[in-house]
């Protein structure tokens, strides 16, 4: 059996009683939006893990189980001016940027009425009225185009901040250092969180490189590298909030490391039978939404009824979103050859 | 307006188009200070600053990546590959992420990636190359090759206006070896339109970049012999005009199709199929492809002078087909 390498391991030993994450000043509204960004994410993986079974989603489902806070708190952090490029466990960064449910369904089903209107699949949608880029399925290709958006966003005097994401297997990748080097050089506003979940597919980290931290390799690119605990949204949103913060003051970028866990295979037909077991019972206890809830009701910020209504009204949210997802058609045949480009208006 | 070369008419549609638009501005290496390993961009550090001629470090694939997101952020960049062989290093970002994007989401990436290609000036196998063969297969791009001065200026114009992604190659053995006039105002020549370069009756020559210069040279020589040679410059690779390759075919029944590529998989390929799809009742001979041999681009001048097309090598070729 394929073991984690000795260069990774897990931030807590222990989930202690009554829950200590990380400091913070968000009031409890905002922390209680948080929960809910965290919950929503949850709840529409499962139900897009219901339709996946049904046999509705046409292709791969990727879920981002045990990894929300990641996503959920570092894109709270962001500002409605900034830029993000997600990936594909990033869903609940694309819900906090205003992402519908249903469009995600859609996308998955191959609606007509997708963002993409059928032509690609899962989180596989930008919209730059949403400050949201589409990622490829190249793992690092992102991060010079981030870079190239922080670039744009400095030059047309905007006060913007691209971040995007990266696994630890995509930090292998030629782009990974391209771009990150592109950015430490051209000083832009950019930060890079990277998700250290244990596994790339089926290879573990420590087939990825030697050193135990990703957040390492910032001292390569003169630039701050952090590790924060990745299951904790509190102390995601802060490292991202300060490393934001920074880049908009003109301090450049910043390259955050996210420890967490991948709780499922690499996508739905994947049963990660190569991970040990008992990384899966260790990693159930420091879930991050149940860390969260013993937070919010351990001091006092929401009680067991508050969080039960925030899910319950998703939970018809999603009914409804369900409903209308299913209900759009597939793309017409002939969409299949339109728009490959754009218009030109150039004439002699 | 006094005559240019060939590299000032890019140099000049670079110029005109910053001046003219703030919006576009170059990514590349060693383009500021130094002003370009060609000297193209050679004074515009001074004249539109830093911010907006960006020296990076050798990183091809970062170069076209930050200039995809610069252009999806209302931006028009454009790179420039010191040489245009070092544009493989950027492949996946132009063949995964800017050609397919408003197919797949809707966002356009008005991105120009140029550089100086081909042969013929003793490079070698990585400053020599004629890469279109690789992206004229690739949905979402437009490719362009002028072989004047007029068409240097004006098709550089065009792609940087152009909201899709262009890849520019701009022939580095004519930079300084053909002049001619830059045209009166904006001078933008249409991607997508061939230019009839020479009419004739006899035979059409089907080709672009530097291999024009080698068609119109044959076509003097084979005058004095009574072939009548007509020389159809594509100026476009991508997409191709095929209504002009068509009407030339129509009109001579006899194509070659020259092309400074090597043969297998070439650009010179998809012309010949062409033709043989759409005008095979017309034709009185073979297509005959007249390029490079499939083999690396070879340094030493006997070498190099075996590996490419050249006058004689055509001459020699219309003669056969004349006699088919």
């Amino acid at each position: 059996m394929a073991t984690l390498g000795k260069s990774w391991g897990p931030l807590h030993p222990k989930v202690e009683k009554g829950e200590r994450l990380a400091k913070t000043e968000l009031p409890k509204e905002r922390q209680l939006e948080l929960y809910h960004f965290m919950k929503l994410n949850r709840m529409v993986e499962d139900r897009l893990g219901n339709l996946y079974r049904q046999g509705k989603v046409v292709g791969g489902l990727y879920s981002s189980r045990g990894q929300e806070a990641t996503s959920v708190g570092s894109a709270y952090a962001l500002e409605p001016q900034d830029v993000m490029g997600p990936l594909i466990r990033n869903l609940g960064s694309m819900l906090v940027r205003g992402v519908q449910p249903r469009e995600v369904m859609m996308q998955y089903m191959a609606k007509s009425d997708s963002p993409t209107g059928g032509k690609d699949g899962n989180t596989h949608f930008g919209d730059l009225k949403r400050g949201l880029v589409a990622p490829i399925s190249m793992l690092g290709s992102v991060i010079p185009v981030m870079a190239g958006v922080a670039l744009a966003g400095r030059m047309q005097g905007k006060d913007l901040v691209a971040l995007t994401y990266i696994g630890d297997g995509g930090t292998s990748t030629g782009d990974f250092h391209e771009g990150l080097n592109l950015a430490a050089v051209l000083n832009v506003p950019f930060v890079l969180i990277a998700e250290h979940n244990g596994w790339a597919y089926s290879t573990p980290t420590s087939r990825q490189m030697r050193i135990k931290n990703i957040a390492t390799r910032a001292a390569a690119y003169g630039i701050p590298g952090e590790v924060v605990d990745g299951n904790d949204v509190l102390a995601v949103y802060e490292a991202t909030k300060k490393a934001v913060e920074r880049a908009r003051a003109g301090g450049g970028p910043t390259l955050i490391e996210s420890k967490t866990f991948r709780m499922k295979g690499h996508a739905e037909h994947d049963d990660a039978g190569y991970v040990p077991k008992e990384h899966f019972e260790e990693w159930k206890l420091k879930d991050p939404i149940e860390r969260f809830e013993r937070h919010l009701l351990g001091n006092g910020l929401a009680t067991e009824d508050e969080l039960r209504e925030i899910v319950a009204k998703i939970d018809v949210q999603l009914n409804a979103e369900v409903d209308f997802a299913l209900a759009s058609p597939m793309p017409p045949p002939e969409r299949a050859f339109e728009g490959v480009y754009e218009p030109s208006e150039v004439s002699v | 307006m006094a005559p240019v070369t060939y590299i000032e008419a890019v140099r000049q549609a670079l110029w005109d188009e910053m001046e003219k638009d703030e919006r576009v501005f170059m990514l590349g290496q060693d383009i500021g200070t130094y002003g370009g390993a060609f000297r193209v961009t050679s004074g515009f550090l001074d004249h539109f600053g830093p911010k907006r001629i960006v020296d990076t470090p050798i990183s091809e694939s970062a170069m076209v990546g930050a200039a995809i997101g610069a252009a999806m952020m209302g931006m028009l960049p454009v790179v420039e590959m010191q040489f245009i062989d070092f544009i493989s290093c950027a492949f996946n970002q132009i063949i995964n992420f800017a050609a397919p994007n408003r197919y797949r989401w809707g966002q356009k990436v008005p991105i120009v990636v140029r550089g100086p290609a081909g042969g013929n000036v003793h490079g070698s196998a990585y400053h020599s190359q004629n890469p279109e063969s690789y992206f004229h297969h690739t949905p979402g791009l437009k490719v362009v090759a002028p072989g004047t001065v007029a068409d240097a200026y004006g098709l550089l114009k065009a792609a940087i206006r152009d909201p899709n992604p262009v890849l520019y190659f701009e022939h580095k053995y004519l930079y300084r070896r053909i002049k001619g006039e830059l045209p009166e105002g904006d001078g933008l020549v249409t991607i997508g339109k061939a230019n009839l370069a020479r009419e004739g009756r006899d035979l059409s020559v089907i080709t672009y970049g530097a291999m024009l210069h080698v068609a119109l040279e044959a076509a003097g020589r084979l005058e004095a012999e009574g072939i009548s040679l007509e020389v159809l410059d594509l100026r476009t690779i991508k997409p191709l005009d095929q209504e002009a390759i068509l009407a030339t075919v129509r009109k001579t029944s006899r194509v070659i199709v020259l092309t400074e590529e090597q043969t297998t998989g070439s650009v010179a390929g998809e012309v010949a199929a062409r033709i043989a799809q759409n005008a095979f009742e017309w034709l009185d001979g073979p297509v005959h492809r007249l390029c490079c041999p499939d083999t690396p681009v070879p340094y030493s001048p006997t070498l190099e002078e075996a590996y490419l097309p050249n006058v004689d090598k055509l001459v020699a070729k219309v003669r056969e087909l004349a006699s088919y």
